[in-house]
């Protein structure tokens, strides 16, 4: 049955391609969008209890991180998928057939790394979603944007070599213990205690240098700014919100397999590093960022890297970075839809150029500062719960030093990117050719407020279903001593 | 034929400092090449009693890494107009001294990991991790997109090396989908190239300097 999942994204994509119109044709998207949307629900609703081993070599399976990601994917991409028809008329100029057929891919690829459970299968797949997204970023056609794919196919690509190096590694730690070599998910997990340490640990570092690389950790993010800079505001939204929590989970299926072998104290250590280290990167970049779009790309490093701390401090904080990990995907809907909008509205995308966004564009002005709001963490929003949750976990586990960090790096986080923000949103837009080029309007206004009514809903209190998703999920990454 | 294994895998090294220390991309193109076709074979001498899917997937893995690729990337050369590396960030001479060292530091460490009995005695490891340094310089110390992806190649190729001995834990389906993924990467950064030298007439990526901080 989960075959059905990537199957028919992938139908969606062929009917793109064939649609000889450049106008009906983006109103496949929503469709798509929609009608993966129930299949998702559908899906996650029926899924054998998650608890359960899904039994001898299962290729597919949906547990409990998975329906978790899966099911953040659906929304993220129906919501984006009803902003595609406004904006592609916009764009009437350009061609669009491979950009529809891509993000369908690009949507079938993301679903098979959810859904697969043979990490060679899950390599196949994430590297699958470099290739189809490449063709996203570079919609534009100009030198910025080819140069911007140039960067990310290639560290894309290294980056995921590595993660394929950590796999054989993995697999020879099977190996090297005597028992058959296998990268079949669960087979690792239940063989985990017996695997070769020293492969293991090497594993490990492979592939979250690997994997972290496509999540756009730091030091591994230069792709990052260039991609989510020059790529529509739409493609971000789908990057920093779908593609990165993809690598996110393959980071935490390997978790699963060291902490399953042996606690993991040093990978937990590595992590709470690791993303310490992205939000600091993050923080000094995000400092006068003159261009709005690269500095939502480090705000996206920087929330990787919360992420991967609430992994590492563990127990509650692992809770809290998967709460995070909703709150960030749809909060980047917002911000990346609402820059996009402001974007076209002004021309430009430099805060010596834009000014005034709230008087030309008063909705996606309005949407971008609320958006800002809530991913550096203000109250009442979604991401307040989350990161409050992950650093009372911290101090009530007796990580003073790492809590302390996170908050004050929260902190610089929240001066920075407000300078930039409020350079935006405030002021007097400049004079211009009388008329702007874009106003606000549903098709390219509806969606990004949906976004926001999630992340205020999520702020305000979280529905039972997803709550129990979370905790089931949040159970797999438990570490028993 | 376990005979002919250490002959394969020190050519594929002595092939890492053709592609080092060349400027001619068409030379590289053909050392890649060579590279991909004898290490294509190697799953056969490693695994003699191999599958019928198996054989199908080395005369892929030839086919794809031994010609199409490097057929496609010739194509995209003369399309671009060049012929050589002209002015890499680390020259020649040190790139081959580089790569020594690498292939050095690769041997030390080869030893001084836990190998399975079995493959104690082979260059395999060694082999694979110097090859991967080897991309890994190229990617990093040439201007030209297209030895770009030729580094991406030596790179992948010395993944290959590894996986050869891990042939039971990777399914046939996977080691297509490898191959499908590296061909369409090199297939996508082809035309990224195509696109590169119609923008500034040149596919030196030192044009690629608009993006920074």
């Amino acid at each position: 049955m989960y075959e059905m999942l990537i199957v028919f994204p992938l139908v969606m994509g062929a009917c793109a391609l064939a649609v000889p119109s450049n106008r009906i044709r983006p109103w496949l998207l929503p469709a798509g969008g929609l009608g993966n949307l129930a299949l998702v629900y559908w899906a996650v609703a029926h899924a054998g209890d998650g608890g359960a081993s899904s039994g001898a070599e299962a290729w597919l399976w949906l547990d409990g991180l998975g329906k978790l990601v899966l099911g953040l994917l659906a929304v993220l991409f129906a919501i984006c998928s009803l902003y595609a028809p406004g904006y592609l008329a916009l764009r009437s100029d350009r061609p669009n057939r491979l950009f529809c057929a891509n993000l369908f891919a690009m949507l079938a690829m993301m679903t098979l790394v959810v859904l697969a459970h043979h990490l060679g299968l899950m390599w196949v797949s994430m590297e699958a979603t470099t290739l189809a997204s490449a063709p996203l970023i570079y919609f534009n056609h100009n030198a910025r944007s080819l140069e911007a794919v140039w960067k990310y196919l290639l560290i894309g690509s290294v980056g995921i070599a590595l993660a394929l190096f950590g796999s054989f590694f993995l697999a020879y730690a099977s190996l090297k213990s005597g028992l058959e070599p296998t990268l079949f998910f669960d087979d690792l997990v239940r063989e985990a205690p017996r695997l070769s340490q020293p492969w293991l640990r090497a594993a490990f570092v492979l592939l979250l240098i690997g994997y972290g690389t496509k999540m756009g950790l730091a030091p591994m993010h230069t792709w990052k700014p260039d991609a989510y800079g020059e790529a529509p505001g739409l493609v971000g939204a789908l990057l920093a919100g779908g593609v990165t929590s993809c690598a996110f989970l393959a980071i935490l299926r390997i978790y699963q397999i060291c902490v399953a072998g042996s606690g993991a104290p040093l990978a937990r250590e590595i992590m709470i590093f690791m993303g310490l280290f992205s939000m600091a990167v993050a923080a000094v970049f995000m400092a006068r960022q003159r261009d709005f779009k690269r500095m939502l790309a480090y705000s996206s490093v920087e929330h990787m890297g919360i992420l991967i701390l609430g992994i590492g401090i563990g127990g509650l904080a692992a809770y809290g970075a998967l709460l995070h990990l909703i709150n960030n995907g749809l909060t980047k809907g917002v911000l990346f839809l609402s820059a996009g909008n402001i974007h076209r509205a002004f021309g430009a995308k430099l805060t010596d150029q834009v000014h005034g966004a709230i008087r030309r564009v008063p909705l996606s002005g309005g949407l971008f500062l609320a958006g800002f709001l809530a991913i550096t963490g203000s109250p009442p929003f979604g991401p307040f719960v989350s990161e409050f949750t992950i650093l009372n976990a911290a101090l009530g586990g007796g990580r003073y030093l790492a809590g302390g960090l996170f908050l004050l790096l929260l902190a610089v986080v929240f001066i920075g990117m407000g300078a930039t923000v409020l350079a935006v949103v405030q002021g007097n837009p400049p004079a211009d050719d009388g008329d702007g080029r874009f106003h606000d309007g549903i098709a390219t206004g509806l969606p990004i407020v949906l976004f926001m009514a999630l992340v205020l809903m999520l702020g305000l209190y979280i529905p039972a279903p997803l709550e129990a998703l979370l905790r089931e999920a949040a159970r797999s990454l438990e570490v028993r001593s | 034929m376990a005979q002919l294994l250490d002959p394969i895998l020190i050519m594929a090294l002595a092939l890492n400092f053709v592609a080092l220390g060349v400027s001619r991309i068409k030379g590289v193109v053909n050392a890649v090449a060579l590279q991909g076709i004898l290490l294509g074979f190697l799953p056969l001498l490693v695994h003699p009693e191999i599958h019928p899917r198996g054989i199908l997937l080395v005369v892929v893995t030839i086919a794809l890494k031994g010609y199409v690729i490097p057929w496609f990337l010739l194509h995209a050369m003369r399309e671009a107009n060049i012929q050589h590396e002209v002015n890499p960030v680390v020259g020649y001479m040190s790139s081959l001294f580089l790569g020594a060292v690498g292939t050095g530091l690769a041997i030390v460490y080869s030893s001084t990991l836990p190998l399975a009995s079995e493959h104690a005695e082979m260059l395999f490891v060694p082999a694979s991790l110097a090859t991967v340094w080897t991309g890994f310089l190229m990617l990093t110390t040439r201007r030209k997109a297209i030895m770009q992806v030729l580094g991406y190649l030596i790179l992948e190729n010395g993944l290959f090396l590894f996986g050869v001995l891990l042939l039971e834990a990777m399914p046939f389906l996977v080691e297509a989908g490898v191959l499908l993924d590296l061909f369409t990467a090199v297939f996508v950064m082809g035309i990224i190239i195509h696109h590169i030298s119609r923008e500034f007439a040149s596919i030196s990526t030192e044009h690629l300097s608009e993006l920074k901080e």
